[in-house]
């Protein structure tokens, strides 16, 4: 102890304080305060880089999920306008049939009645020409001969059984 | 990984530097003749811790019989009864006994054991009682630059010379490159291994300038103690103290009220032991702490160059019996493996002493919004603060 007490040099220790002093303070203003600010903000920077990565990642990702929605949805509209479409199809296949139902129906009508009509013409002509046949007939028979009556008999017997034949 | 092995790297050169040189400060420095029996290199050691008022670097005996010694000399700066006197170191011619009496400004001062005495009035020479002690001359306060003082300011250039060369990078470069990329992680070690864990990341900030610049003064002054150069700048205890004493005022200074509260009225004890507490509190603030701070880094540094020099010494104290050949090799190889261990224990001090000065302040500006846990019978249950506090 005496020995330490001794070595211990009052003037070294006033000498080191300044020279320590001075160092801290120079080491401070010049070293310690520049490289400590650089390095927060480096770290500063870096942190800040991880979280804009970080953001752009989920700003990807929520992106992608809109994408997504919107394809979905597009889709869906897809499959709406096809259904429609098929529907409108359906539907005017089904007008058109009914339509062209109507227009058969009437068009048969417009036939039956033409063909009933021409019938009544055929039937009246008919009726001219076998009054005329008759006339004829009654000729052919009055000129031919109406001696007797058995004869005359007989030809108008067979002259209606023609007659009803019609 | 980079710069992990960047660090390496340097750490080998510098070793292997240290070692080259150490080998040689062998035969300058011990020269056969000079110091080469038991008391001798005794002496010599002691010597050697001492702090110079010369930058010797070696001596050697001339052709002609005559002690040469090689170095420069360096200021002296008294004061002295009569006020202030400088001269340079040589005016002494290497004595250290208190033969050689310099004059100045009225006062005749010798050179005693490394140190610089002021004889009485009136005397002429000086006088010593049994134990060598001179009767008749007293110290004076000695400001002068000595080894000690050179190797300060020589720490103080390099650290400011490499570390604002580091701080200018930063203004051109995110990362640093060539020297400062060895800097950069001791940088960041000392900031997020010593401050921020032992201070907290509230307060860390504040102090982390003053524990980089004594961690690295610290660790190259312990570097260049190794050096054949001899400074023992760490193993002066005038310098180690006033280390301890800047971190005591630190944290003195910036204790907050829990801190003092702790000191002198430690809550949740009984009344009758507070203050027996609180001396006991006080005594470890301001003489424990700082002490086992400036004896911790002092004893470990003159331990370490004590331990060097006395297996270089092997090489003339075993000379006898292992033979030339035998001492020098023992020599060598021991004195190689304490070296290697004295680089580590360079870095360890440097870190150790930073480590704590930061866990004083870390103690002292420690916010305690935790209340302590108390057990049932209320008393406090040691916290992991409580259990590191008793380490120290």
């Amino acid at each position: 102890m005496e020995v330490l007490l001794n070595d211990f040099s009052p003037g070294l220790f006033i000498v080191q304080t300044i020279l320590l002093l001075g160092l801290i303070f120079l080491m401070v203003k010049f070293a310690w305060k520049p490289i400590l600010n650089s390095l927060n903000e480096r770290e500063a920077g870096i942190e800040e880089a991880l979280a804009a990565a970080d953001k752009a990642r989920t700003d990807m990702q929520n992106l992608q999920a809109d994408n997504e929605k919107m394809l979905q949805e597009a889709r869906a509209e897809r499959e709406g306008m096809l259904k429609e479409a098929r529907e409108i199809k359906e539907k005017m296949i089904a007008d058109s049939k009914e339509q062209a139902k109507i227009e058969g129906d009437k068009m048969l009508k417009q036939a039956q009645s033409a063909i009933e009509s021409e019938k009544k013409a055929a039937v009246a002509d008919i009726k001219s020409q076998v009054a005329e046949l008759s006339v004829a007939i009654a000729e052919k028979v009055l000129k031919e001969d109406l001696s007797s009556n058995d004869k005359q008999l007989k030809l108008v017997d067979s002259m209606l059984s023609d007659i009803k034949l019609n | 990984m980079m710069q992990v092995s960047n660090t390496i790297k340097t750490l080998l050169q510098l070793l292997i530097l240290c070692f080259s040189l150490q080998s040689f400060a062998v035969s300058d420095t011990v020269p056969e003749g000079a110091v080469s029996s038991k008391e001798q290199v005794d002496e010599y050691i002691l010597h050697h811790l001492k702090d110079s008022h010369d930058f010797h670097l070696f001596s050697y005996t001339a052709d002609s019989g005559e002690r040469k010694h090689v170095g420069f000399p360096l200021p002296v700066i008294l004061w002295s009864s009569n006020g202030l006197a400088t001269f340079m170191s040589s005016e002494f011619h290497h004595d250290d006994n208190g033969r050689v009496i310099v004059e100045k400004n009225g006062s005749k001062f010798v050179k005693l054991h490394s140190k610089i005495y002021e004889l009485d009035a009136g005397a002429s020479s000086v006088n010593f009682d049994e134990e060598h002690h001179a009767t008749n001359a007293h110290k004076v306060l000695d400001f002068s630059i000595t080894k000690s003082v050179v190797g300060v300011l020589l720490v103080g250039l390099l650290m400011l010379l490499a570390f604002s060369s580091l701080a200018k990078q930063y203004g051109k470069k995110k990362i640093p490159t060539g020297f400062g990329r060895v800097l950069e992680p001791l940088v960041l070690y000392v900031r997020d291994e010593i401050a921020r864990p032992n201070i907290g990341e509230k307060h860390y900030r504040k102090f982390t300038g003053y524990l980089l610049t004594v961690f690295f003064f610290i660790w190259v002054l312990n570097l260049l103690g190794l050096t054949p150069f001899g400074f023992n700048v760490t193993g002066q205890i005038a310098v180690t103290a006033c280390l301890a004493i800047f971190t005591l005022i630190i944290y003195t200074v910036s204790g907050n009220k829990d801190y003092w509260m702790h000191i002198l009225w430690m809550p949740g004890v009984p009344v009758f032991v507070k203050p027996i507490l609180a001396i006991i509190e006080l005594a470890g603030a301001f003489i424990i702490k700082p002490f086992s701070l400036l004896v911790r880094l002092f004893a470990n540094i003159s331990a370490g160059h004590i331990v060097v020099m006395s297996l270089i010494a092997i090489m003339f104290t075993l000379k006898e019996s292992l033979g030339v050949a035998g001492a020098t090799g023992l020599s060598l190889v021991l004195s190689f493996f304490i070296t290697l261990i004295e680089v580590l224990v360079a870095f360890l001090q440097a870190y150790i002493f930073t480590a704590l000065s930061a866990l004083f302040i870390g103690m002292a500006v420690a916010e305690h919004d935790h209340d302590h846990e108390h057990d049932d019978s209320g008393h406090e249950v040691a916290d992991t603060e409580d259990v590191r506090a008793d380490f120290i």
